[in-house]
């Protein structure tokens, strides 16, 4: 299994890679770089526990029940734009529209406004539910058409 | 006063685009809550599933384009830059320069080194291969054979003794006077014996992608590290040369073209768009339709609106004034995939589809714990 060996090659680690003093013949050229321990059943190196997630969406001061604002944190106009047409195509919503407030700073600004009767909180799950069923539906009428195409390609050919 | 549902017709009108000779109409879709009066234009996935579908025109494993019809461009237009910018690639991270004593320099080298695109086992490149944590200042790197591909490069130019002597072709004189990518070397550690042998080698996609030139004496000698990575951070990572879309056009002879106006009409456009039919009994005995007294004669017809770029020449003419319209499907998108050779064209569209999901999906959840 794969692992780095604590031992033999650590000096040669230590040195700064981007300037190399002496002139290796190929053996040890062959030695450097990625090392595998082959005897070591190093489960425990791999797949390393994923981080905790940290919390990537805050919502902004002043934001009321139907009337938010929500900062996403890397996340850019990919989903937010996406997000807006959904989150607008719910007749429960009265405006919807999103902001990158300065190009340098990786956080993307969602603002909600509903109407009575529900959420801006709610709004913007439904928005998120929205997309994932729609990708659904989209990934399952893609592959068929492909499928499909090649199919016929195939028995022109 | 009730509210008259719209007719079929209307329903088309109000996905053109309109196209004149100096300006755009109709830019934007409408198909939001509120803004025709009495008609609901709620999210529906049921009325979405009914009017969406896609249509191929082109599936080979370097270049794909297809037709997503009844989407709205925010979510084409995610699909495309999810595309560009977050599909990962493996690509060469780190170069350790043992020896150059080309004239490249060793940065131009390293530079040039990473932005070869390379291809291998589809199943190890996408499932086997993990994400490589950047060190922090001062840690050691985590190298595993999940998450580090080691490939290198060694090459040396020399004489070639059996050249003839008024030879002056340098790739004759010398030996390896060119480096290609395929002179690159991978080197297989632990599992990666298991995903990557045989046909699923990683090597460059293009075997004669030209490094670098040396002469007699001239050495390269450099073993590389690869990593996944997405194309936001760094072009080289992105799986795709272009991925494009455009709308679909639309032209509409509103009144008959004929004859020698016809001919002119159809060299407006790009060939194939406009084909010429001769003029039916039928229709030159059908009264108010234009054709009458022409039978025999030919008439515009539009054959393949696809291939059109728009170029509204056709407006710019007197002849053809009123008598045809242009314009674009704004709910027509037809994609242009071009991969760089580590993903199949059509994976790459599918595998970004799978992005977007799963970007919401965690988000809905992080939106749970923000108010938990």
């Amino acid at each position: 299994m794969a692992a780095r060996p604590d031992s033999e090659d650590i000096a040669m680690d230590d040195a700064p890679t981007s300037h190399q003093p002496e002139v290796k013949d190929d053996a040890m050229v062959d030695d450097e770089g990625l090392d595998v321990d082959e005897n070591e059943n190093g489960n425990e190196y791999d797949e390393e526990e994923e981080e905790e997630e940290v919390q990537r969406i805050k919502l902004l001061p002043g934001s009321t029940e139907t009337a938010a604002s929500f900062e996403f944190t890397n996340e850019g106009h990919t989903l937010g734009n996406a997000l807006r047409y959904f989150i607008m195509r719910n007749p429960d919503v009265e405006f919807c529209g999103h902001a990158i407030p300065h190009p340098s700073e990786p956080k993307m600004n969602v603002r909600i406004q509903t109407f009575e009767g529900t959420t801006a909180i709610e709004a913007l799950e439904k928005g998120l539910r929205d997309i994932q069923e729609l990708c659904d539906v989209v990934t399952d009428k893609f592959v068929a058409a492909a499928t499909d195409f090649d199919k016929k390609k195939a028995a022109t050919a | 006063m009730p509210h008259k549902p719209p007719t079929q017709e209307e329903l088309e009108k109000r996905k053109i685009v309109g196209i004149n000779l100096e300006t755009v109409t109709d830019v934007s879709s409408s198909d939001f809550p509120g803004h025709y009066p009495g008609e609901d234009h709620a999210w529906d996935i049921e009325r979405f599933k009914q009017g969406f579908s896609v249509e191929f025109h082109q599936n080979d494993p370097h270049e794909a384009s297809f037709s997503l019809i009844g989407i709205h461009a925010s979510i084409a237009n995610a699909f495309r830059r999810i595309m560009i910018a977050d599909v990962p690639t493996l690509a060469i991270e780190t170069v350790f320069i043992n020896i150059n004593t080309s004239v490249i320099q060793d940065e131009v080298l390293a530079h040039r080194l990473g932005l070869i695109p390379f291809t291998g086992g589809r199943e190890g490149l996408t499932e086997f291969i993990k994400w490589f944590k950047k060190p922090a200042e001062g840690e050691e790197p985590n190298l595993k054979d999940f998450n580090t591909v080691e490939l290198a490069l060694n090459v040396k130019c020399e004489h070639n003794e059996n050249a003839d002597p008024n030879e002056t072709d340098p790739t004759k004189l010398y030996h390896h006077a060119h480096v290609y990518a395929k002179d690159i070397v991978f080197r297989p550690i632990g599992r990666q014996v298991d995903h990557f042998s045989g046909e699923n080698t990683i090597r460059p996609v293009n075997p004669d992608i030209l490094i670098a030139k040396l002469r007699p004496g001239q050495e390269i000698n450099l073993t590389m590290h690869m990593h996944k990575g997405v194309g936001s951070d760094h072009a080289k990572f992105s799986p795709v040369a272009t991925a494009s879309y455009r709308l679909m056009p639309t032209i509409t002879i509103t009144e008959p073209i004929l004859g020698r106006d016809a001919e002119k009409f159809q060299k407006c456009f790009p060939k194939g768009v406009i084909g010429l039919e001769k003029v039916t009994a039928k229709e030159a005995a059908q009264k108010g339709s234009g054709y009458e007294g022409h039978e025999g004669e030919l008439k515009a017809v539009v054959v393949d609106p696809k291939s059109d770029t728009v170029s509204r020449e056709a407006l710019r003419h007197e002849e053809f004034k009123d008598k045809v319209k242009l314009g674009r499907r704004r709910d027509h998108f037809i994609f242009l995939v071009e991969s760089t050779g580590q993903w199949k064209s059509d994976a790459i569209f599918v595998e970004s589809v799978a992005h977007l999901k799963m970007k919401a999906k965690s988000l809905e959840k992080q939106l749970v714990n923000m108010v938990r």
